[in-house]
């Protein structure tokens, strides 16, 4: 859990590019994973992988089963059958907040921020993991607890000014426009400096300029801290733009795997999107 | 035989004192499924249905009017004041509330609790006041079988018989009525039920009027038993461990979560009690509801809830 | 004009980060402790209003302090993670109790193994925090089905644990050391050796807990667990994913708040009461915490003191005021009205303020910052 996949260059929110993107290794493998509620299947055997530096995108008409596959990934949900594979470490049930320890963090399509507390505790609360003094410590609030607390602040900060939300840092998050509050999400995701990002809908009901902000985002998450991102998102556009590969879903099967032309041209994805006339 | 026969005596006393339990849950049930709101004063409104049956009552037979007579207008007394009750509760309170979490309402039904606990004894008094709608005296039972028989309380018969009676007419009420069917779609999705046209405010009203029916048919038995008074409150809080048990969606569940308690904690008291010092019928019953929430959270008739985010 | 923060400039994180970071609240707390620590034992010493007889520390102060660290503790459960509970009365009986034993000797009888456990009277101080620490054992016990049950679920569990010690320090007598009557009365306090007494000292005593541990409170609360109680609370699924332990967060909620309410426990017995029956901790002082709670502001230390001494004056207030105007009012009636505006108060606070009189003061505050000025 070191910071260094994170170092932020100074230059970051100035958008130079610095290093051409890596896609690496498989990080993150989906084996035969079929889940089902009582007798609902969410999903039947699907398997796909995430490889490392990637932006993944997973797509599919509504009830294709996608947030149920993010659920699963991040040990939400527990598969009936099927295996998960994070960084080589095979899994079938696993606590979310395991998960989140080996790195792992996501957003939420219908946003599940902490409405009672402000931007900076949201995003503050994503370094729950990081931080290490004991109740003691923190209770006196001194020496290294101080230290640790500004240190972590001091990253906070840098989150806050990269997606540019300095002016609401001490508003409590329940009352901020949508577009905020997404953004807001994002860097509380952030802020646990992830191996593995999943936003799920990142851009649902946002306007176009929105929707450019948060494409941006992502983009310099993925250049410049290499960090791996799989989303789920409706606006075709987009996903075309950002993603290097596509999976897409279908009543919870995968119907195509690959890079967005490859996709696109599938007659499987055509049919899926269009309907067929039988 | 003589021990099995005090079993079983113990055994029956415990099941009809159930069912006074299921009366009190049943009330619990019926808001909750309808509103969502789980109802912390339901006790609070056995007290003050309790206190104003006994308050109108002796007042009228002081004046001279038939027995007979003045529990009719008694009881109908009762009813308005739960009607009223029930319609500032809505008006004031649950209104002005609507789409908060559980946790707030419930806060909000405790201070309801207070509200009808100063009010009802400031207005009908606060001492212990006889009733007896019943008799109170007991049968005994089979005795060819067991020596002396079985010890069997008539005003708890009577309990069982009225709560099986309230529960065949709110089974009509809500399969066979225009506005028990409206009340089953209020309790799936009050948004939605409000969509096609159902009135959402008038449905809420009823469910809590039907609440505070049930509460002053569990006060004419509580009553009888005990005399109307405020300890009436804390026996009442006893529903919740029974609701715990039943499930709180479930009006079978309050019944047989009722049973459970009465019988559980008399054999407990009878058999258990005199080794750690007696008076356990005070806490078994929250005990018992805390082991059947470890091992089966949403109760023995609860529908299990699948998390989404 | 007064109230204006512009000028001070914040250059490092750690004096944003401070408890009062703006200046005029620092020196208004500071004042309000000199006034709480010198002031009013002078004028208690010296007699002056409204400090002429005993009644206003006796039967406000000290009531008030212990209350207001009890309300801190509920609200830390309660207020900052969400888990509602029905049995802080449970709690400060526990921390009351444990804290009795420990301070007149515990002695166990272990007949079967041939030998006794036997602990001399220890310190009133030493037995206070171990009336704490116990009540903080039994509320992790008792905070494990939150792991699996919530909202209102816990609530009956939490009822559950109000109903069973109610119960235990009736009847099992070891714990009130055998006496026929069931009543205890609290040993003679020394601190440090020396014998807290008067009402003035007693006073002290429970400023100095009270402002240690609302200080530690406070301290918790904008920390790292603090953040993590709140994102329990906000949203669990969520908190979850992100890497917070439901478990951890929960237990420590349950272990600091029921800590902090034992200690108070025993604070009240022994400071207070002097002595004690069970009934002192039954739900309705449940209910009671949870009411300086709610009105007080839920998720606010400030909020705690408020509720505190709302519900403390209440009482007194509707007693005095019709005598003042010359209605008369029996005892019952004012007890029933007590009734009626505590828990209208709870109802009208829900629908128009959840978080109770710490945010209409804070309210009051942002409106001072501008006044006399709208802009």
């Amino acid at each position: 859990m070191k910071a260094d996949v994170q170092e932020r260059p100074e230059t970051a929110s100035a958008g130079h590019v610095v290093a051409d993107r890596v896609i690496g290794d498989v990080v993150l493998a989906v084996d035969n994973v079929s889940l089902a509620f009582g007798g609902v299947k969410a999903i039947t055997d699907v398997s796909f992988d995430i490889r490392k530096g990637e932006i993944r995108a997973i797509i599919g008409p509504n009830g294709a089963g996608k947030t149920s596959m993010l659920n699963v990934i991040n040990g939400f949900y527990h598969p009936n059958q099927g295996t998960i594979t994070f960084k080589g470490k095979k899994r079938s049930q696993m606590r979310p907040y395991i998960a989140a320890s080996q790195g792992i963090s996501r957003t939420f399509q219908n946003l599940a921020l902490f409405k009672g507390m402000s931007t900076l505790d949201n995003i503050m609360a994503g370094r729950a993991l990081k931080m290490r003094r004991g109740l003691l410590w923190q209770a006196l609030h001194w020496g290294p607890a101080l230290a640790e607390e500004i240190r972590h602040r001091e990253a906070v900060e840098k989150i806050i000014d990269f997606l540019e939300i300095q002016h609401i840092r001490k508003a409590p998050v329940g009352k901020l426009p949508y577009g905020l509050q997404k953004r807001v999400e994002l860097g509380r995701a952030l802020a646990m400096e992830p191996e593995l990002l999943l936003l799920d809908e990142p851009m649902a009901g946002m306007n176009l300029e929105e929707k450019k902000d948060m494409s941006r985002y992502i983009l310099t998450v993925n250049d410049q801290f290499g960090t791996t991102v799989a989303l789920i998102e409706h606006d075709m556009g987009v996903v075309m733009d950002i993603s290097d590969r596509v999976v897409v879903l279908e009543y919870g099967r995968k119907i195509a795997d690959g890079t967005p032309d490859e996709v696109q041209r599938d007659q499987r994805v055509i049919d899926a999107y269009l309907g067929i006339s039988h | 035989m003589v021990v099995f026969g005090q079993f079983l005596e113990v055994l029956i006393g415990g099941l009809l004192a159930g069912v006074l339990y299921s009366l009190v849950a049943l009330g619990f049930v019926l808001i909750f499924k309808a509103s969502g709101v789980f109802n912390f004063a339901q006790g609070a409104m056995v007290l003050l249905a309790g206190l104003a049956l006994v308050r109108s009552l002796d007042f009228m037979v002081a004046r001279g009017i038939p027995t007979w007579a003045a529990i009719v207008l008694g009881l109908l007394f009762a009813a308005v004041v739960m009607a009223i009750t029930a319609a500032i509760i809505q008006r004031f309170v649950l209104g002005p509330l609507v789409n908060q979490d559980g946790l707030s309402l419930f806060m909000a039904t405790i201070g309801i609790t207070f509200v009808i606990e100063g009010a009802g004894q400031m207005i009908f008094g606060s001492d212990v006041y006889p009733l007896s709608l019943f008799p109170t005296d007991a049968w005994f039972i089979l005795d060819g079988i067991f020596e002396g028989g079985l010890l069997v309380s008539k005003i708890d018969v009577w309990g069982g018989v009225i709560a099986g009676a309230l529960v065949a007419v709110l089974a009509i009420f809500f399969q066979r009525t225009k506005t028990g069917r409206a009340l089953r779609a209020v309790a799936d999705d009050h948004a939605a039920a409000e969509s096609v046209g159902i009135p959402i405010t008038w449905i809420w009203f009823v469910v809590w009027l039907v609440a505070g029916l049930v509460a002053l048919t569990a006060a004419t038995v509580w009553g009888t038993k005990l005399g109307v008074q405020f300890s009436i409150v804390f026996l009442a809080l006893k529903a919740l461990p029974v609701l715990i048990i039943g499930g709180f969606t479930s009006v079978p569940g309050a019944i047989v979560g009722g049973l459970i308690v009465g019988a559980g904690e008399k054999i407990a008291e009878v058999y258990l009690g005199q080794h750690i010092g007696g008076g356990i019928e005070y806490w078994f019953a929250y005990v018992l509801a805390l082991a059947v929430l470890l091992v089966r959270p949403q109760g023995l008739f609860g529908e299990r809830i699948i998390e989404r985010i | 004009m007064l109230y204006r923060e512009a000028g001070q400039f914040k250059t490092s994180y750690a004096a944003d980060m401070a408890i009062f970071p703006i200046r005029q609240d620092r020196i208004g707390v500071i004042a309000l402790l000199v006034f709480a620590f010198v002031g009013i034992p002078l004028l208690a010493h010296f007699q002056l209003w409204p400090l002429g007889s005993d009644y206003f520390l006796r039967a406000i102060l000290i009531p008030f302090l212990i209350l207001s660290l009890a309300a801190i503790g509920v609200n830390i459960l309660v207020g900052y993670c969400g888990q509602i509970s029905l049995g802080s009365g449970a709690f400060m009986a526990i921390g009351a109790y444990s804290a009795y034993k420990f301070g007149t000797g515990v002695h166990i009888p272990l007949e079967f193994l041939g030998t006794e456990i036997s602990i001399a009277p220890l310190p009133m101080i030493v037995s206070i925090l171990l009336g704490g620490l116990m009540a903080a054992i039994v509320g992790i016990l008792f905070g494990i089905p939150s792991l699996r049950i919530k909202g209102l679920y816990l609530a009956v569990a939490t009822l559950a644990a109000q109903f069973f010690f109610d119960w235990v320090f009736l009847r099992v007598k070891w714990f009130t050391n055998y006496a026929p009557s069931g009543s205890v009365a609290a040993p003679d306090f020394y601190f440090f050796g020396y014998l807290v007494n008067s009402p003035i000292e007693r006073y002290l005593l429970c400023l100095v807990f009270v402002t240690i541990f609302a200080l530690i409170a406070k301290n918790l609360v904008r920390g790292n667990i603090g953040r993590q109680w709140m994102a329990i609370r906000d949203m669990d699924i969520a908190a979850e994913l992100m890497g917070i332990r439901p478990l951890y967060a929960k237990l420590t909620a349950f272990a600091v708040s029921s800590f902090i309410v034992g200690v108070a426990g025993a604070l009240w017995a022994f400071i207070y009461l002097g002595a004690w029956e069970p009934l002192a901790f039954s739900i309705d002082r449940s209910l009671q915490l949870l009411f300086m709670v709610i009105i007080g502001g839920l998720g606010s230390i400030l909020g705690s003191f408020l509720g505190a001494a709302f519900i403390l004056i209440l009482p007194i207030f509707l007693d005095q005021v019709p005598h003042a105007l010359g209605v008369p009012v029996t005892v019952e009636t004012v007890s029933h009205l007590v009734f009626i505006v505590t828990g209208a108060l709870i109802c009208y606070l829900l629908i128009v303020e959840p978080h109770g009189f710490a945010r209409l003061w804070s309210i009051a505050k942002e409106k001072l910052r501008l006044w006399p000025f709208p802009y």
